[in-house]
């Protein structure tokens, strides 16, 4: 029955299969499934005109022509917020403009957030109910978005911007961007 | 016994209500039963992205409530229901969709577990004709088939 064996392949078969799957699932297990890829990138921002924080007036989708900026989605009952807030104040320091989103916040709560750990902010624009944080897709606090010159959204950080690969990533595509 | 029954019946139903009640859904007004059909079979369909194992009307969390009350708006205001699946879809994605839509990215999520069962079947079928074929070939000669009617015979007396 020697010539009856079956070939070196179809007796590694079980084999490949298993190893393939093992591939297949180890690949999802590096995946995070809390973090859903935003279907807004390559997108204009969404139209909005919100009551800013501090001053009179507001800041709509229209003051992002011209500049590219941040939007960093915050509140100060985020504690993950207050985990990059050092990052935040660091990347306005160095010139990026960022530009607050005060999500289902007490304007109370949050200015008084600010005055303890720093504002890096350039605007705040208010949602206190957080419907304009649906329009953006924001399901949770901190998101940052990534807006253009032209007011396209190319990138969105969720998360904590502290994190390295994310902040690493973050930059990698502003650096792509005409100032 | 009738009687009976009938109370069982109540009772059951009464509970059942207690359960759907204790759901975290508010008190929607709705102009009429199919719009409320609408709103609860859309809140059934609809992830809540911060509890992702549940859906927007089992969840408690704050984004779940504000969609509920986006889906109550859209349909207040005449909305139909693919308008509403479309306006979330348009912010969170497909995967916002508990049953995702059908879509050369999403065939393999379609046909996969088909796929998988066809191959399957292939390996089981193969497998068999191989058992079928090993038994054809180690078929008795006529020798040794004498020999076993010899053996009945012999048993038999």
């Amino acid at each position: 029955m020697e010539n009856n064996q079956p070939s070196l392949l179809k007796r590694f078969m079980p084999l490949i299969v298993f190893l393939a799957l093992i591939v297949l699932l180890a690949i999802g297990l590096t995946l995070n499934p809390r973090e859903v890829p935003s279907v807004l990138i390559g997108k204009p921002a969404p139209e909005f005109n919100l009551p800013l924080l501090f001053n009179e007036g507001s800041f709509s989708n229209k003051d992002f022509i011209g500049q590219v900026t941040l939007v960093n989605v915050w509140a100060s009952w985020c504690f993950a917020c207050r985990q990059e807030h050092e990052t935040v104040k660091h990347l306005s320091r160095n010139g990026v403009r960022v530009i607050g989103l005060n999500y289902k916040d007490e304007p109370d709560a949050a200015k008084s957030w600010l005055a303890k750990l720093g504002n890096p902010y350039q605007a705040i624009a208010v949602d206190y109910k957080g419907r304009i944080a649906i329009d953006w897709g924001v399901y949770g606090a901190p998101e940052t978005f990534l807006i253009d010159k032209d007011g396209i959204i190319r990138h969105k950080v969720i998360g904590p911007l502290s994190d390295k690969e994310k902040y690493d990533e973050l930059m990698a595509v502003m650096n792509t961007l005409e100032k | 016994m009738y009687k009976f029954i009938s109370k069982l019946v109540f009772l059951i139903t009464v509970s059942y209500s207690f359960v759907t009640v204790a759901a975290p859904i508010e008190t929607f007004q709705f102009d009429s039963p199919e719009t409320e059909k609408v709103f609860h079979k859309l809140s059934e369909e609809i992830r809540c992205l911060v509890c992702q194992n549940q859906n927007i009307a089992e969840s408690n969390a704050d984004l779940a409530k504000d969609l509920r009350l986006e889906i109550y708006t859209m349909l207040s205001e005449g909305k139909t229901e693919d308008e509403i699946v479309d306006f979330m879809v348009d912010r969170y994605g497909d995967y916002v969709l508990y049953r995702p839509p059908f879509k050369p990215m999403t065939w393999l999520l379609w046909f996969g577990p088909a796929i998988i069962f066809a191959i399957g079947l292939i390996f089981v079928v193969r497998f068999m004709r191989s058992q079928n074929m090993s038994k054809q070939t180690e078929r008795l000669s006529e020798e040794e088939l004498e020999r076993i009617k010899n053996l009945h015979a012999e048993q038999d007396k």
